[in-house]
């Protein structure tokens, strides 16, 4: 490849128009790149990215899907620089021209056509809830807004009923969507894809505003970032984590079970954490649990590593070697825990997949707080974990 | 019937670019009573000076305005134009058309119709100015300098050095300040204590200062050439004239503390003084710390104590200083980067701040000049990381100007005193003194490592327990590098003295972004303060190295000086008056204005002003229900006229 290169300053101020305006800012320090989780393991380097957004230069598209939205450069930068905007301009600039790599093709083509992001029947969307719950209905308390991956993805159903469950005993109104809305759209947006987020958002909006809706609850972070962050209405979103440590305070919910010495370590999803600023709920909850012994990672809150879900980086195939959440099982193993608990169906999904592949599954358990809390509570949708792990 | 003439500047570009001077000239000569209307590139310049000075002769003129930048760029000079021509001085107006118009906009039409507005506003009050009569006061020779580190050192010597007399007033028990903790400064590599003490010592002997150490002012009255000063003398617990500097006290004294002289690297006692170089050499008591203090017996200083100083009964006192001058040289803290989680400092023994390092290097330190690590063990690789809480908004944005040298000079000094490798992990090295390149090239080739990337976190290693690991990208090659090292050193912000807002109240002194005094003008008065007579010098305005905080302290000692030097000053005219027939009591005057002018004279039932303390600034005038208070210069009918003048636009 030539060294030489010109700068194309028509592809800058495209990235800038597309949301990108924050590349003028940013002064080359590296903070960015020093912090980004993915800088060690790949080549993928996010100052670089800006450096070459800055100049339009040829050779972008190398390493434009590189990044997981974690957002912890973001909040590193000295420059205030919104890195991850510069990161959704850019791909939506570029993969407007036909460079959508192919593993997000599938992604982005099911959200088109289907509304949800595993090519599932739209139909199908609460098959899983066995006509067994309520739909939502003007006047209930919650709409619990079930992400796309909790109702199709066989793992996350369980979440999906964990959380089903807790609403119920917890004593509160409330209903799920019916099956003719579609995905957030929020991994969507950050693959580059603003067209198609904008059709997403606005049906969901007509779902809400036709539905009544005012409170929602999330299970998936991503949704809870995007409603409040991209949605530009003012609805009250929370997530589950914060209403189930509430109720615990509360006395609503009392957690019952002893898990006899457990230990179980945290992961704080990047969307739930940096995104939404929840570091407490979940932490709260686990630390409720009768018998469960809690430890932190070295890496935790602010500081948390990401499991490479965000950005669509859960629809990516990534080499041996540079997957993140590898990295964070073997931290997490570290701890001496046996149960990897977090609070988001991709982080979920990303741990699953590399406690397979890594070969520890019998080892370490993957867990929502949700999960554990509804264990706890003696009702019993899934193996129990203490028994599992006693092994 | 006046007679006005009207003066256009185009300041160069600056005005003409936004509005249309010679329309605007052509307009002016419109109005009723404009005799003549003219335009020039720059009014301010001799041949413009020389214009406006003809045409009063010539035309007969009564009453000026002038259309170009603020008035407090030019008011004055345009006075002395007036009265050099045998006019009145507040017969001037001026019409700010660049910072209120042609900066604010870049519309030519838009620019042009509103100068013209504001022009028609300022003809219409013209017609009504009153020849008003400057006050004259007389002016205490003496000054007053808050703070006694390098600056303030500086300042006090010069002055006192031309006879006058100084208060020097220090809040710590010594003088010296940051500088007096360092080892050797850059680029040259001198010892500060060789050049600092000498000049400690000069302010102790010199005849016309008062050295005031652990003193804070509690209270600022008065303006320029004459303000009172209310200063709080700590209790130091010692009597300061008994006491001989045996110092056999502090060796029995079983109570202790941090010593902030050490940056807290090592203990001090309750009696003490903060290092053996201190001016004054007499100790004092650490009330926190005194055992006797704590717990109502032991009195060991007072046993040992030949001389009878000790004094466990000596309160606070307070005192009054009367000076005509005051340079405000209260110099910087570093910030507290224990919030910066990523950099570990506070949480590994390993890292250090760039203070901290400082008394490593030093002699008279914590480890007589040996640099060893907490647990007395010589580092064998060292970090240097630049830019800790500079540039940053997530911290201070500004850039701390020192830390590129002085994390030079300390790779320079690791070099020399220990075998260790030594990295600079830097974003730009910014280098830009009188020799400052030469010393960073020297540098480069004592074979420092140069790493171009801001560190991103600071861990504790995995493979080697006792070491830590150093995290950042290679911005050069793109690589990311993990580092095993024994120290890391933080250069973290200058920021403003922690008491610098109380400063900024007592005096009346505006504050940046920052937090760091506000000059008068960035850079034609850049030790100035909108408080007259108030100036400014050192870091307390904006981080900045030895050489130059020294220039500016005696910069600052000669702008204090044209104040003092003077017998009398003229003051503004434009103060208020009352007419007591229509004064109805109620005290809104006195109870609004910041610089206590109004007081209420009870006997006669009436408000009156004290001319000396009115700055002219109104505020009476708009609360007074009655309108009693006539505000010169700005009297309703003036301002009213002002204002149809701009609305008939």
């Amino acid at each position: 490849m030539s060294q030489t290169v010109t700068p194309y300053l028509e592809m800058s101020q495209a990235i800038m128009e597309a949301g990108g305006e924050a590349l003028k800012k940013c002064y080359q320090c590296g903070t960015c790149s020093g912090t980004c989780p993915w800088t060690p393991i790949t080549h993928f380097n996010i100052r670089k990215l800006v450096r070459y957004g800055q100049l339009g230069l040829d050779g972008i598209e190398d390493f434009m899907w590189g990044c997981s939205t974690c957002r912890f450069c973001v909040e590193r930068c000295p420059r205030g620089v919104e890195l991850i905007d510069i990161v959704t301009a850019i791909r939506n600039v570029y993969s407007g021209g036909g460079m959508l790599p192919q593993s997000l093709r599938a992604f982005v083509g099911s959200l088109s056509a289907r509304g949800n992001p595993w090519s599932g029947d739209p139909a199908a969307r609460n098959d899983w809830a066995k006509e067994k719950y309520p739909v939502y209905a003007p006047g209930m308390d919650y709409l619990f807004w079930t992400c796309c991956t909790v109702c199709y993805d066989p793992r996350n159903m369980r979440l999906a009923k964990a959380a089903a469950e807790i609403l119920n005993l917890a004593g509160v109104s409330w209903g799920m969507p019916s099956p003719d809305i579609n995905c957030c759209g929020e991994s969507l947006r950050k693959v580059g894809d603003a067209e198609l987020f904008e059709r997403l958002r606005g049906k969901n909006l007509d779902y809400f505003k036709s539905n009544e809706v005012s409170r929602i609850i999330t299970v998936s972070p991503h949704c809870l970032a995007t409603f409040n962050n991209d949605y530009g209405a003012d609805y009250d979103v929370t997530h589950f984590s914060e209403l189930m440590s509430q109720w615990i305070r509360d006395g609503k919910l009392v957690p019952k079970k002893d898990f006899g010495g457990l230990t179980v370590t945290y992961h704080d999803p990047c969307y739930l954490g940096r995104h939404s600023k929840v570091y407490d709920a979940p932490r709260d909850i686990l630390k409720a649990l009768p018998g469960v012994a809690f430890v932190e990672m070295e890496r935790n809150s602010e500081e948390s590593m990401c499991c490479g879900g965000g950005g669509g980086g859960l629809w990516t195939e990534k080499a041996k070697g540079e997957r993140l959440s590898d990295l964070r099982i073997e931290e997490a193993m570290g701890t001496g825990a046996k149960v990897l608990a977090t609070a988001c169906p991709y982080c979920i999904t990303m741990f699953e997949d590399s406690a397979r592949t890594l070969n520890v599954d019998g080892r370490i358990q993957i867990r929502d707080v949700t999960e554990l809390l509804l264990e706890s509570l003696e009702i019993n949708i899934d193996e129990p974990v203490g028994d599992a792990c006693a092994v | 019937m006046s007679r006005i003439g009207v003066f256009v500047c185009h300041c160069g570009l600056n005005i003409a670019k936004t509005v249309r001077v010679s329309e605007l000239a052509q307009f002016a000569s419109t109005l009723p009573d404009v005799v003549v209307a003219k335009d020039y590139k720059f009014m301010c310049s001799t041949p413009g000076q020389e214009m406006i000075a003809n045409d009063i002769r010539e035309h007969r003129l009564d009453r000026v305005i002038v259309t170009a930048c603020s008035p407090l760029m030019h008011e004055q000079t345009f006075r002395k134009v007036l009265a050099a021509s045998g006019l009145n001085q507040y017969l001037l107006t001026i019409v700010n058309i660049r910072e209120q118009v042609s900066w604010v906009t870049h519309d030519l039409d838009e620019g042009t119709a509103k100068a013209k507005a504001l022009l028609n506003g300022a003809v219409s009050r013209s017609r009504l100015l009153m020849p008003l009569t400057s006050r004259v006061i007389d002016v205490n020779p003496d000054v007053m300098v808050l703070g006694g580190g390098i600056a303030g050192i500086q300042a006090a010597l010069e002055l006192a050095n031309t006879g006058r007399k100084v208060y020097l007033v220090e809040k710590n028990s010594t003088i010296g300040g940051h500088m007096a903790q360092f080892d050797k400064t850059f680029p040259t590599l001198d010892c500060s204590a060789c050049i600092l003490t000498p000049k400690m010592d000069s302010v102790l002997q010199h005849k016309n200062i008062q050295l005031m150490t652990s003193c804070e002012v509690s209270e600022v009255k008065g303006f320029v050439g004459n303000f009172d000063i209310t200063i709080r003398q700590k209790a130091r617990y010692v009597d300061h004239n008994k006491c001989n500097a045996c110092l056999a006290c502090t060796e029995k004294c079983p109570g202790k503390s941090v010593s902030e002289w050490d940056e807290g690297l090592v203990k001090r006692k309750a009696i003490y003084i903060p290092f053996p170089q201190a001016v004054p050499q007499k100790p004092v008591i650490d009330r926190e710390a005194c055992t006797f203090f704590k717990k109502g017996k032991c009195r060991l200083c007072e046993k040992v104590c030949e001389q009878k100083a000790i004094d466990f009964g000596e309160q606070d006192t307070f005192s009054t200083v009367k000076v005509g001058a005051v340079i405000v040289a209260t110099g910087y803290d570093l910030m507290d980067t224990r919030d910066l989680i990523q950099y570990g400092y506070g949480k590994y023994p390993g890292v250090y701040n760039a203070l901290e390092v400082e008394r490593l290097f030093n002699s008279a330190g914590p480890t007589s000049g040996k640099v060893t690590l907490r647990d007395g063990s010589e580092p064998k690789a060292i970090a240097i990381l630049h830019c800790i809480g500079s540039r940053d908004k997530n911290s201070h944005e500004h850039c701390s100007r020192v830390c590129c040298m002085y994390s030079l000079k300390f790779a320079h000094l690791f070099k020399e005193k220990t075998s260790a490798d030594v990295y600079q992990f830097y974003i730009d090295i910014r280098a830009a003194g009188k020799g400052y390149e030469e010393f960073y090239n020297r540098i480069i080739e004592e074979d420092v490592k140069f790493i171009r990337g801001k560190v991103a976190r600071v861990a504790k290693s995995v493979d080697e327990p006792d070491r830590l690991i150093v995290e950042a990208e290679d911005t050069i090659t793109g690589k990311f590098i993990k580092l095993p090292v024994d120290m890391v050193v933080l250069s973290p912000a200058m920021i403003p003295r922690s008491n610098a807002k109380d400063v900024a109240r007592l005096f009346n002194l505006s504050t940046d972004k920052q937090g760091f005094f506000m000059e008068r003008h960035p850079k034609l008065a850049p030790l100035s303060t909108m408080s007259e007579g108030v100036f400014i010098a050192g870091v307390c305005q904006s981080p900045k190295d030895i050489p130059d905080t020294v220039a500016q302290a005696n910069g600052a000692a000669a702008e204090a000086l044209t104040i003092v030097v003077k017998d009398k000053l003229e003051l503004e005219a434009t103060t208020v008056m009352v007419n007591p027939a229509s004064c109805c009591a109620c005290q809104n005057c006195v109870r609004v204005c910041p610089y206590g002018a109004p007081f209420f004279n009870e006997p006669k039932g009436v408000s009156e002003i004290n001319e000396a303390l009115c700055k002219g600034c109104g505020l009476c005038a708009s609360v007074c229900p009655s309108s009693a208070i006539i505000a010169r210069h700005f009297t309703n009918e003036q301002v009213l006229a002002e204002m149809e003048g701009l609305m008939e636009f």
